[in-house]
């Protein structure tokens, strides 16, 4: 009886019957670096390394400041561009195609049972289509090029089972800051964590990631939905065939160190307000609080669904004056669909300034606020002076809670204005 | 530093420690260290801008400091190495923690920042104190108190040993080209 934590690592480690606790050499199947890719060539430089594990495996995409902003932005990215093309590395996306964590699933760089490392803490999305994803730091990176391996404990899992289906107006993020809100912001610390239940099954892709992706804010190390029919969809879509790759799931009677049920028919919106992400509570309770400024970006809540969600929203309103709504699609192919669809002209006409794909203001690329001005951002992370100033404040909800928000330039609850 | 610290240092490779920072639960890396700074991967120049955005007296304590000392989850948030690299930079040596982020962990491990979870030993520790951490032996020592951890596997040992994980592997590489000689 195994959970998909020690079935993923054993498969990446070739070591049979891991327990939790145990500590392995660990092979994954790919290394994405973002726009940080400039610190792992410098490191590698430092190193005097010139021969690589496998190029293949290295997945880079330059997405957290996208185009560069200064000269010396410029030059990582092109240090990266140029050790790309001499080191033949055919997984490089650059300033035009968007936030790393979403490309990599659209291009079909990502598959079920895989072992995915990512210098981003968000790399626990790429369990929506059953992988394991956890982040590490640029060196990590640097030496996993040259060796092809790291050191991994073999985690604990928590089994997060959500009922659905979820009220009008409600949707994974606010399952999720429900949930960060209840467990804290270490309630699954080092922990594998695994969604299940009546919500999870046939859910999209798109809200597979929003729940993988945000379990990283209550500490997890990576997050998964076992990969089922929706799954080998979107895959197929993304140009990967069903042989191509070996699902793993979690067996049943595997041992968890806590079981979490999510009543789903009960949520209501809520808002994370600041400056930690479990600060939770229901839209009720902030409702009407002033904003300057709301953001619909990040890997968290700018898939094409999201801006569909938001546009619905927005369609015949205004942005309210004195309100900037910066909407920043997560990715080229989410912008041409929501381009080709009419969603793009939806949000102009309300009032939207939408930028180039990428983490744009999340990541602080953009959409900087001045001291004492408030954001409402989809986004995953609210932490003080991410946005700007240090004497800003974030709070952070759904599309539809923002895109309701902008509207009328207060936190406002979405759900009378879904039809 | 004083000379003093200096002379405990040079008794055992696995022994640092000195004047305490103290900090509370969940202080996350954007505030250990802004994003807007990570444009480098310099200790120093990234040490400057270490906790920032809690004002300039504290910076100016961290700068006096040679170990961190948190409540539980420090270092949560992103994967950014250099919430590690700027304390390093900023003459820190060790980080004493009711808990950490995995990641922040692993980050403080691969640059050769010794990072100890000891809830007992944080509770027993005041702003400017005198600590100790000997990782070999696993003790953290607070004036006359001591507070036992499990040391490190092994192989994360061998990690800070080198001084990081990349120290390690450039180690490694020596070696081995120096046996084929």
């Amino acid at each position: 009886m195994k959970t998909f934590a020690q079935k993923a690592l054993e498969r990446a480690s070739g070591q049979a019957d891991l327990v939790p606790g145990q500590i392995v050499d660990a092979f994954p199947d790919l290394y994405m670096s973002h726009t940080a890719s400039w610190r792992c060539i410098k490191t590698l430089e430092r190193m005097g390394v010139e021969e690589l594990y496998d190029v293949d495996r290295i997945a880079m995409v330059m997405d957290h400041i996208s185009p560069a902003q200064t000269a010396k932005t410029a030059a990582h990215h092109s240090l990266s561009r140029e050790f790309a093309a001499r080191m033949g590395i055919t997984k490089f996306y650059d300033v035009n195609a968007g936030i790393a964590h979403v490309v990599l699933m659209e291009r079909g760089h990502i598959r079920p049972g895989e072992l995915i490392i990512g210098t981003d803490s968000h790399s626990t999305i790429y369990g929506a289509l059953g992988a394991f994803g956890t982040g590490v730091g640029f060196s990590e990176i640097t030496a996993a090029w040259v060796t092809g391996k790291l050191w991994m404990k073999v985690p604990e899992s928590i089994r997060v089972e959500i009922d659905g289906p979820l009220p009008r107006g409600t949707y994974g993020k606010d399952v999720m800051l429900k949930l960060i809100g209840d467990l804290t912001a270490d309630g699954a610390t080092y922990c594998s964590v695994e969604f299940a239940g009546s919500y999870v099954e046939g859910l999209s892709i798109s809200e597979r990631m929003t729940l993988c992706n945000l379990a990283m804010e209550m500490g997890s190390k990576n997050a998964v939905v076992p990969p089922d029919e929706v799954t080998s969809q979107y895959l197929e879509e993304a140009g990967v065939q069903r042989d191509e790759y070996e699902p793993l799931l979690p067996d049943p009677g595997a041992e968890y160190r806590q079981v979490e049920r999510v009543d789903g028919a009960t949520l209501s919106p809520q808002v994370a307000i600041p400056h930690m992400v479990d600060n939770v509570v229901p839209v009720e309770q902030v409702a009407g609080t002033k904003l300057d400024q709301v953001f619909i970006g990040s890997c968290a809540n700018a898939k094409y669904e999201d801006l569909v969600i938001a546009a619905e929203v927005l369609a015949g309103h205004r942005v309210a004056p004195g309100v900037r709504l910066i909407v920043t699609p997560a990715s080229s192919r989410v912008m041409a669909r929501a381009a080709s669809e009419g969603i793009v002209s939806t949000l102009l006409e309300a009032g939207a300034l939408i930028t180039n794909p990428g983490c744009g203001a999340c990541a602080g690329d953009g959409g900087a606020m001045a001291d004492g001005e408030v954001t409402l951002s989809t986004a995953n992370r609210n932490f003080q002076g991410r946005m700007g100033s240090y004497e800003s404040k974030i709070y952070l909800s759904s599309p539809a809670t923002a895109a309701a928000s902008a509207i009328r330039g207060v936190i406002s609850n979405p759900q009378d204005l879904i039809a | 530093m004083t000379a003093e610290v200096q002379d405990d240092r040079s008794g055992s490779g696995r022994r640092v420690g000195g004047t305490a920072i103290v900090f509370g639960d969940n202080v996350n890396t954007d505030v250990i260290i802004p994003g807007r700074y990570l444009v480098s991967i310099d200790p120093a120049e990234l040490a400057e801008h270490a906790f920032e955005p809690l004002g300039l007296e504290l910076q100016q304590r961290l700068r006096a400091s040679d170990v961190v000392v948190a409540g539980r989850n420090f270092g949560c948030g992103s994967a950014r190495e250099q919430a590690s690299t700027c304390l390093i930079g900023a003459g820190i040596s060790a980080v004493i923690a009711a808990s950490f982020s995995r990641v922040f962990f692993r980050n403080a491990i691969n640059t050769g920042l010794v990072a100890v979870e000891s809830p007992e030993a944080v509770a027993a520790i005041e702003d400017g104190a005198q600590v100790w951490v000997d990782y070999e032996v696993g003790v953290v020592e607070v004036g006359d108190q001591r507070f036992p951890f499990a040391p490190y596997p092994e192989s994360l040992a061998a990690i800070l040993e080198s001084g990081g994980l990349i120290e390690q592997l450039i180690q490694q590489t020596k070696a081995a080209s120096e046996e084929r000689r």
